[in-house]
């Protein structure tokens, strides 16, 4: 089984060289310490930047730039910074190549959950919704169930909808799975340790297994 | 053409109850925490405000929402203030919540003349609830409106008297789109110049679409998540 540090590792090596990548908030974040340094890629913050450094040194924090979690970072050599239109803009147009995001519920067809849960929590979908309906490649980065222990890979999605049809992969603590376009969780690898009756007994949506399944690398 | 204003109580002194205004900024990077003191101090209420958050509990639009003088928020995110979500959950406050990129589009829009635009966000979801849809080249887009504000209350980094504005890093996000969707737009500065001191090139938002100017005084620029790295670690 993996800590969030290790769904961050795997998710790292689904980054190409030369890719716009958005990053969400939680899991997601981590994923730029795991970023090959050989590797050429630019990080989108849907506040107004492309071009995401790391966080500024101690006394260095700068209250003016800022990313879509709010935390203080840096900027690079050959950022860019625009407005909030510009930068959904360049979403909308497919101009990102990879969106990868948390969420509450992932549904066999794609569809995610993400926003709300009606009576008890609203924060609302920030840029989860334009992000989903126009990504040509989203992954989700999220914990398999939730803390009840219910599966959070559903035949439907119960909580309000951020966007349907769009999930294309998933990483969680026990597995990847990609999303088939037919509909189904197709079983790709299992975390180092854990068994296939695990996932199984995890994953309430439609399952997928075929041949054997290897375990992922992280490293 | 001098716009200057002297303090932000002069330049917000004919904001009245019930109108509705746009409040630039992104969690609390780039607000214009002078505008907001001043409409805390006038009292003004049953506002209706469109901003991308709604500030934290002490700060920024949290502000306005715990002297209850706002009616409706139109946000896309406000999860780090636990009294809105107190007045939300309670029915207090009436809230819409929309997708970050039609919040800034829909702001494009009234500024660059357009009734309306196509998206995709909210398509399937419970935003499209009541809304025309339009499919081009197969794939299904929301009509939402532009927007119809009042005031369009912003914060630059550098103004002229003109009106002209260039904002600074990160701090830029939604300030440029409302400034342009104001029927009046008030700019709070940190450094009030005259003209011709700013590069014609360098300009984020032309002084056309800027009716009031001042220099704001004791920004506080609170950070939210203060997050740096060890020197060690380099």
């Amino acid at each position: 089984m993996l800590d969030k540090t290790g769904i961050a590792k795997r998710i790292a090596k689904e980054i190409k060289d030369g890719y716009y990548v958005n990053l969400g908030i939680g899991i997601p974040t981590l994923i730029a310490n795991y970023i090959p340094e050989d590797m050429d890629v630019v990080l989108q913050s849907e506040n107004g930047l492309l071009g995401m450094g790391p966080f500024p040194f101690e006394g260095e924090e700068d209250a003016d730039i800022i990313n879509a979690g709010k935390q203080t970072i840096t900027t690079l050599p050959g950022s860019a910074i625009f407005d909030s239109a510009m930068s959904f803009g360049m979403i909308r147009a497919r101009k990102v190549n990879l969106t990868i995001l948390g969420a509450m519920e992932v549904a066999e067809n794609g569809d995610i959950a993400s926003w709300k849960i009606p009576g008890k929590m609203v924060k609302g979908m920030g840029g989860a919704m334009d992000l989903v309906a126009s990504a040509e490649n989203i992954i989700v980065a999220m914990q398999h169930v939730n803390k009840a222990g219910e599966s959070k890979l559903l035949p439907r999605c119960t909580l309000p909808l951020t966007g349907i049809n769009c999930v294309k992969k998933i990483v969680t603590e026990l597995a990847v799975l990609d999303v088939l376009p037919g509909g189904g969780f197709k079983l790709l690898e299992r975390a180092p340790g854990v068994s296939i009756e695990e996932i199984k007994n995890a994953t309430s949506g439609r399952l997928i297994i075929e041949g054997d399944i290897p375990e992922m690398d992280i490293n | 053409m001098n716009k200057v204003f002297n303090n932000a109580d002069e330049a917000i002194h004919d904001i009245a109850d019930g109108m509705t205004l746009m409040l630039g900024g992104f969690g609390l990077c780039g607000l214009p925490e002078n505008c907001i003191a001043a409409l805390v101090k006038k009292g003004v209420k049953d506002l209706t405000c469109i901003s991308n958050n709604a500030g934290v509990d002490d700060f920024g639009i949290g502000l306005l929402l715990r002297q209850r003088q706002v009616k409706k928020m139109i946000s896309s995110y406000v999860g780090e203030n636990a009294e809105f979500e107190r007045q939300l959950l309670s029915g207090e406050l009436e809230v819409e919540l929309i997708p970050q990129g039609t919040l800034a589009t829909r702001c494009m829009a009234a500024g660059y003349g357009m009734p309306a635009i196509f998206t995709p966000a909210g398509i399937g979801t419970e935003v499209a609830i009541g809304k025309e849809v339009r499919n081009f080249n197969g794939k299904d887009y929301l009509m939402e409106l532009a927007f119809d504000a009042d005031y369009a209350i912003v914060k630059a980094w550098k103004g002229d008297s003109m009106g002209n504005l260039v904002y600074r890093s990160t701090a830029r996000n939604f300030n440029p789109v409302m400034a342009m969707a104001g029927k009046i737009t008030i700019a709070e500065v940190e450094e009030l110049v005259e003209p011709g001191e700013l590069n014609p090139d360098h300009i984020h938002t032309p002084g056309i679409y800027v009716h009031r100017i001042f220099k704001g005084t004791n920004y506080e620029k609170r950070i939210e998540q203060r997050t740096v790295r060890k020197r060690q670690d380099a």
